[in-house]
């Protein structure tokens, strides 16, 4: 493990503890989304569109309804009208994701939902549900969304982020451009120059549980939801937004959560639940199979970049022109701003211009995915530097030190970078023995990096103290990778306590403050600064407790290694577990809140190192080595940061290699299950080697920087850069199937 | 319609149950007997997460009809602890960080427990492809795997 620097004599911070949720997770015990069961529950089942495009002329439900067992029928009608009541176009796109009112925009795209006794009934009147549709013509990538004549999702579409407004409605949503200094001298100053168009499909997060919903609603408008999501907070919002209720009418509480990636940061099923059960007036749970997963949640775009880059003899890029593409399926919202953001944020680059636009088509709505943007524009950005540096013969770790993105760098997304650990992980990479590993026959060597923002946001905590000395720390972020185990290590640093002695808790809506989603890699340190302040006014307040009982000033009192102790040692220590005994008599129960919304993000940085060996008869790939090296400014639970450092590796190489969405002409999606998505297995993989970078975050209290995402970053072109050192093709594809591999290594041939 | 009587060993007890004849396996452990530990992610048996042992094979509790149970033994990853007490492969899980979400460690925990049962001394490669029809999409598998190695070294004695 690379330490960039040394732990500053932290107790708990930085070791290696079982997690407190863990028990709950091996012996079955935990509750996960689908896992609830009410007295009286009804199941429910969704009716959704089998066509890409079409109006909805009729809806007929009569025929369900009168099925044996089912209690209650709901289709859009059963819902405000947004765009009629003026509201924001977002929450109006959000509604009719939810469920559609005129036009179904996707295979998938909901039309109606069924409550009734049992889950077989439930399907047998999802099927009586009779539908009329007019099919339209479908758009389903973003060439044949952005052609002249295409038709038209959203009728009133005018692109935004262009000056003049265009007159004429299109598909493309937005345009976004960064640009600096001048792309002509940048280009007529390069010994070296590559051009290349990339191409990558719509892949899925790929949580293994599937949206999961239960709602109890009372006759009186209020309603109680139990789902597995990213942020319960989130939750309540969109879903009281599509009722059209307050959001304090709304209780939601967290279910564990079975991966998310991003994925679960939207709403599907919730709002539909609240309306069955009110209708039927019976709690209801709401379950996706996998192929509705596939069909109608997730994915991340495909997209269409092209990137050309120029470099002088001694490696120094010149000049950068990056143009993309993304999809965002039914709505406007791809993650291409991020994407711009980020495709050329690891390096300093004179001259650059990049480009991208928002682009709608009948696919259903993208969702956030790790990263969301990032790994398809580094795919094209750091394949062509790679091949920039073949070109100059220089090493791949050497080139990119020599432009790497360093403290007071101007990022090319606007704001100086504070101190950033960019360049330590590319020198964590060269050390490490992976980096000169002898290689077989057909076997290769790729490097690339990658940049997240990673994200603050709001977050609220809550420590008590119990009347034994131990402690609960209630937040209302959902624990998706670990994150209870960093809250608790965080705060039995800051009140002196063992781990051991601390319960972290994710509480419900109406049981903590405010919480953002679970996403951006905030967590740990967000809610972990709110953990942290909590604490710190706990601690303050137990010092004055203690002046108190002795009765000296509070600056004569310090508070170390859980025990408040006289400066001069005048009087014996009070341990916690004293004054917490005591607290009736010091002012009663010992409690802190704290909330913020946090201001000190800290950048992420990825560099990655692939072996790969390529079967030249089969086109077959197998990562056969790898290493990332990675910035996680401090980690606090190293098995944890390690966790997302292999996770996020391991999501890339099946982005790389096998993931896509597979449409037919018509729009219907022909691989939804995890037999024809391929996700990786076991024994597609070796052990992914980690080296944890810190180089600490001066904006928070522990040096946080988040490191859920950018490990995603890289591993498309490691994997790609590997595959050409192999066997001399570069891809520009995704995924790099063994058909397009073989088809790459003919083209050579011939 | 009819339901069917079912009568098995579930993790040591004698268990009986009502079902359709429909249903699977999977939905009546969770929705009849009441153990969700083993769960869905797919319905398909692509995904492994409702992996449990039926007579001492495991199986994808998805891909069998309840009816299948009768006179059966199963166990889940409810009845892996000895009375409380872990099996060794649940404290190396826990140990070795080999859960982040932990939606697929009920089957991944029974699915390596029919290898170690058969083969108390895998390879990295046969635990490997033993756990191929398991899916986790958090972990990467390194420290699964690892935490496998271990479990299997603490239950050989050494």
């Amino acid at each position: 493990m690379a330490i960039t620097e040394e732990n500053p004599g932290y107790k708990w911070v930085g070791t290696r503890p079982i997690r407190p949720d863990g028990l709950e997770k091996v012996t079955g015990k935990a509750r996960f989304g689908a896992d609830l069961v009410l007295p009286g529950m009804l199941y429910g089942k969704v009716v959704r569109s089998p066509h890409a495009h079409a109006r909805i002329v009729s809806i007929d439900t009569s025929a369900a309804e009168s099925m044996e067992g089912v209690k209650a029928v709901i289709t859009g009608a059963d819902f405000p009208d947004l765009a009629a009541n003026g509201a924001h176009p977002s929450d109006i796109d959000v509604a009719n994701n939810a469920i559609a009112r005129d036009k179904v925009l996707y295979e998938g795209h909901v039309v109606a939902a069924v409550a009734a006794i049992t889950r077989e009934q439930a399907e047998a009147a999802a099927k009586a549900v009779a539908v009329t549709y007019e099919v339209l013509p479908h758009v389903l990538t973003v060439d044949e969304a952005m052609a002249d004549n295409a038709p038209l999702l959203h009728e009133a579409m005018i692109t935004k982020g262009v000056d003049p407004a265009p007159e004429e409605p299109s598909n493309i949503a937005s345009k976004i451009l960064h640009e600096r200094g001048d792309l002509d001298q940048g280009f007529g100053e390069a010994d070296a120059v590559v051009e290349r168009e990339f191409s990558t499909k719509p892949v899925h997060q790929g949580y293994i549980e599937p949206h999961a919903a239960v709602a109890d609603a009372n006759s009186d408008g209020r309603a109680h939801i139990w789902c597995s999501s990213q942020g319960h907070f989130q939750m309540r919002a969109y879903t009281a937004t599509v009722l059209g209720v307050s959001p304090g009418t709304l209780k939601v509480t967290a279910a564990e959560i079975g991966g998310g990636f991003g994925g679960k940061t939207v709403i599907y099923l919730e709002p539909l639940a609240v309306r069955l059960s009110q209708r039927a007036g019976r709690p209801v749970k709401l379950v996706m199979d996998r192929d509705e997963v596939f069909r109608a949640t997730g994915p991340t775009s495909g997209t269409r970049i092209k990137v050309k880059m120029g470099v002088s003899k001694d490696g120094k890029i010149t000049a950068a022109e990056v143009w993309m593409a993304y999809e965002a399926g039914a709505y406007a919202g791809s993650p291409v701003g991020a994407a711009g953001m980020t495709a050329i944020a690891c390096y300093d680059i004179p001259n650059f211009v990049v480009e991208g636009y928002d682009v709608v088509c009948n696919k259903p709505r993208v969702a956030a995915y790790r990263a969301p943007g990032a790994p398809m524009a580094a795919f094209a950005v750091e394949s062509v530097l790679d091949e920039l540096a073949r070109n100059i013969e220089m090493d791949p770790i050497d080139i990119r030190l020599a432009n790497a993105a360093v403290e007071g760098t101007q990022a090319s997304y606007g704001p100086k970078f504070p101190r950033i650990g960019f360049v330590e992980t590319l020198e964590a990479i060269k050390e490490h023995p992976n980096y000169t590993a002898e290689l077989g026959p057909n076997q290769g060597r790729g490097v690339a990096a990658g940049f997240w923002f990673n994200a603050g946001m709001m977050s609220s905590a809550t420590v008590h103290v119990n009347e034994n000395g131990t402690a609960t720390v209630v937040t209302g972020s959902p624990d998706i990778g670990g994150s209870r185990q960093s809250m608790a290590l965080m705060a039995a640093e800051e009140l002196g306590i063992p781990y051991e002695s601390i319960k972290p808790v994710v509480a419900d809506t109406e049981t903590v403050g405010f919480n953002d989603v679970t996403g951006g890699s905030r967590v740990t340190l967000a809610t972990g600064a709110a953990v942290v302040d909590a604490c710190r006014l706990i601690v303050e307040d137990l010092r004055g407790r203690a002046a108190k009982t002795w009765d000296v000033e509070v600056d004569q009192v310090e508070w170390v290694d859980g025990q408040a102790q006289h400066v001069d040692g005048a009087q014996p220590p009070l341990s916690l577990n004293d004054l917490a005994a005591k607290s009736g008599r010091t002012g009663g129960p010992i409690s802190a809140n704290a909330s913020l919304n946090s201001r000190g993000v800290g950048a992420g940085f990825s560099t990655q190192l692939c072996d790969v060996e390529v079967d030249p008869e089969t086109g077959v790939t197998r990562v056969v080595r790898y290493l990332t090296a990675q910035d996680a400014g401090r980690a606090i639970s190293p098995d944890y940061v390690e966790g997302q450092m292999q996770g996020g590796v391991v999501q890339g190489i099946g982005w790389a290699l096998n993931e896509e969405y597979i449409h037919d002409t018509e729009g219907v999606m022909e691989n939804p299950s995890f037999l024809d998505y391929r996700m990786p297995v076991a024994s597609d993989l070796p052990m992914i080697d980690c080296a944890i970078v810190e180089v600490p975050n001066p904006a928070h209290p522990y040096g946080v920087r988040g490191v859920g995402e950018v490990g995603i970053v890289p591993p498309m072109a490691a994997v790609g850069n590997a595959i050409h050192d192999a066997v001399d093709v570069r891809m520009t594809e995704l995924p790099m199937s063994p058909i397009k591999v073989l088809e790459a290594l003919n083209e050579n041939d011939g | 319609m009819p339901r069917t009587h079912i009568t098995t060993v579930i993790n040591g007890d004698e268990t009986e149950f009502l079902t359709e004849d429909s249903t699977s396996l999977l939905n009546a452990l969770r929705d009849e007997v009441g153990l969700t530990g083993a769960k869905e992610g797919c319905g398909t048996g692509d995904c492994g997460a409702c992996s449990i042992l039926v007579d001492d094979r495991v199986n994808c509790a998805c891909l069998m009809f309840a009816p299948e149970a009768d006179g059966t033994v199963i166990v889940t990853v409810e009845g892996l602890a000895d009375s409380g007490e872990l099996h060794p492969l649940q404290q190396c899980f826990l140990e070795g960080a080999a859960l982040q979400c932990g939606i697929c460690t009920p089957g991944f925990l029974m699915a390596a427990k029919a290898l170690l049962d058969k083969n108390p001394d895998p390879t990295e490669t046969e635990i490997r492809y033993a756990l191929a029809g398991n899916l986790c999409r958090c972990t990467g598998y390194d420290k699964i795997i690892r935490a496998v190695q271990e479990a299997a070294r603490e239950m050989r004695g050494q």
